[in-house]
């Protein structure tokens, strides 16, 4: 992600106007083209909800089925014909680098609704909004990032961004197959950022201010047993949320399975659904960000 | 048996009154190199060797091109493959120039991303790295960021 300090916070202040006030017709007139080569209804949805509040309207498609890659059609020119017709392009992509691929091809900016297992800046930036709302601020946090650290790209983005802050601390709390990867833990290290790693899941989140929640994937291990040993060892439940700090909150990007058991939905301190809604006003924020609308 | 082939070489090296000397190539790298610098497609007089025996090296490979005398952007595309090759630049049979190849900032196209998902390798899009480490190599992809480390290094075919 590319987003100076000074850009997020401008995100973040477009988002709180619009949560304020939802529908501004600052799309009125203009067409925005919503592809998604791959299916991701939350993603989707959230981007059609915010084009509507804003007044826009939406041409695209769900998934690669229904446009002409099925006819060979490349990338390239894909993107070529519809920056024609569009006035922005939402794209989700399921190959790496697509997004950026595909805004250097194009007349109108593009915005990257994900590209394959490499950037999802949008989550990101509705997770720092969510982040910023409950805990009025993005500077002095300590961040525990729960399950797959490996390969989940939301944490990888999550912890970019919010290492530009001041003074975070984070913990990490994972399997040793599925670790931060050493390249983020240099990184920090390189920015005298204070990190800590755990294998065991327990009281040590009392001293949290989020704890970012996310899902261990049996696809994700090469070795079956492992996957069986550690599968139920990094579930929250209610009572591990009693001694936590009154300002914690639990974030997760969703889709869950079993990694918060459905007795914490009820807590005060569960967020995800939350954090779900504001990802409508952020994407609002970051449209209107990206078109200069505001 | 090595012999004959040098005294040859050396005749032709001084057959050569105006061009380039590409020396100390790897002896398997040398027809990447020919690729890389597009030899394949010139028209100049173009000798080559190589599994020459080299004190430094074991042995090594040599190019000598007639008339032709390289951009530094362009010659440094070979420094990937070829990290030791000096060149010499030959005017009126005298070597008035000595050179040695320097790995670039960036690497536009040569080399294919090692990362199967990135959309270089999906879709007719040229690669574009910035080396983050010159000694051992390392190459960050423009496109899906992913880190290319020499072990991993691939040269493009230039249909590619």
């Amino acid at each position: 992600m590319d987003y100076t300090k000074d850009e997020y916070l401008r995100i973040m202040d477009l988002a709180d106007d619009f949560e304020a006030n939802p529908n501004q017709k600052l799309l009125e007139g203009k067409v925005v083209a919503s592809l998604f080569f791959e299916p991701s209804t939350r993603t989707r949805l959230s981007f059609e909800t915010a084009i509507n509040r804003l007044g826009g309207r939406i041409i695209g498609f769900s998934d690669s089925n229904s446009s002409s890659v099925t006819k060979g059609e490349t990338l390239h020119d894909t993107i070529r014909m519809v920056s024609n017709y569009a006035d922005l392009i939402v794209m989700r992509h399921p190959m790496e680098g697509s997004a950026r691929y595909a805004a250097e091809v194009s007349g109108v900016p593009v915005i990257n609704a994900g590209d394959g297992a490499n950037q999802h800046p949008t989550q990101t930036l509705l997770d720092m909004y969510s982040i910023v709302k409950t805990q009025k601020s993005l500077d002095n946090l300590n961040i525990f990032m729960v399950g797959d650290l490996k390969y989940g790209r939301t944490v990888h983005s999550l912890l970019m961004a919010i290492s530009q802050f001041s003074n975070p601390i984070f913990n990490f709390i994972a399997p040793e197959e599925l670790q931060m990867p050493e390249e983020y833990k240099i990184y920090l290290r390189e920015k005298g950022i204070r990190y800590y790693e755990h294998r065991e899941f327990t009281d040590i989140i009392s001293a949290a201010d989020i704890v970012y929640m996310t899902r261990v994937q049996k696809e994700r291990f090469s070795d079956p047993i492992e996957y069986e040993k550690v599968k139920n060892v990094y579930i929250l439940t209610n009572n591990m949320l009693a001694n936590t700090k009154p300002n914690m909150r639990i974030l997760h990007p969703l889709p869950r399975v079993n990694e918060i058991h459905t007795d914490v939905d009820q807590n005060g301190k569960a967020y995800y659904f939350e954090q779900a809604r504001n990802g409508v006003f952020t994407r609002e924020a970051i449209i209107a960000h990206t078109l200069n609308l505001k | 048996m090595k012999d004959p082939i040098k005294k040859k070489l050396k005749l032709k090296v001084s057959a050569i009154s105006e061009g380039t000397v590409i020396d100390h190539i790897p002896s398997e790298n040398l027809f990447k190199v020919i690729s890389i610098l597009k030899l394949d497609k010139t028209k100049n007089m173009i000798t080559f060797g190589a599994n020459l025996d080299s004190e430094k090296m074991g042995t090594k490979a040599i190019i000598k091109i007639s008339n032709k005398f390289f951009e530094d952007d362009d010659i440094n595309k070979i420094a990937l493959i070829a990290p030791n090759a000096k060149l010499n630049i030959i005017r009126d049979y005298e070597v008035v120039e000595k050179k040695v190849v320097k790995v670039p900032d960036e690497v536009i196209g040569i080399v294919k991303c090692f990362n199967p998902k990135c959309i270089t390798n999906n879709e007719p899009v040229n690669t574009s790295f910035k080396v983050v480490s010159k000694s051992p190599l390392a190459l960050k992809c423009r496109y899906c960021e992913k880190i290319t480390y020499e072990n991993q290094i691939v040269i493009k075919k230039s249909s590619e």
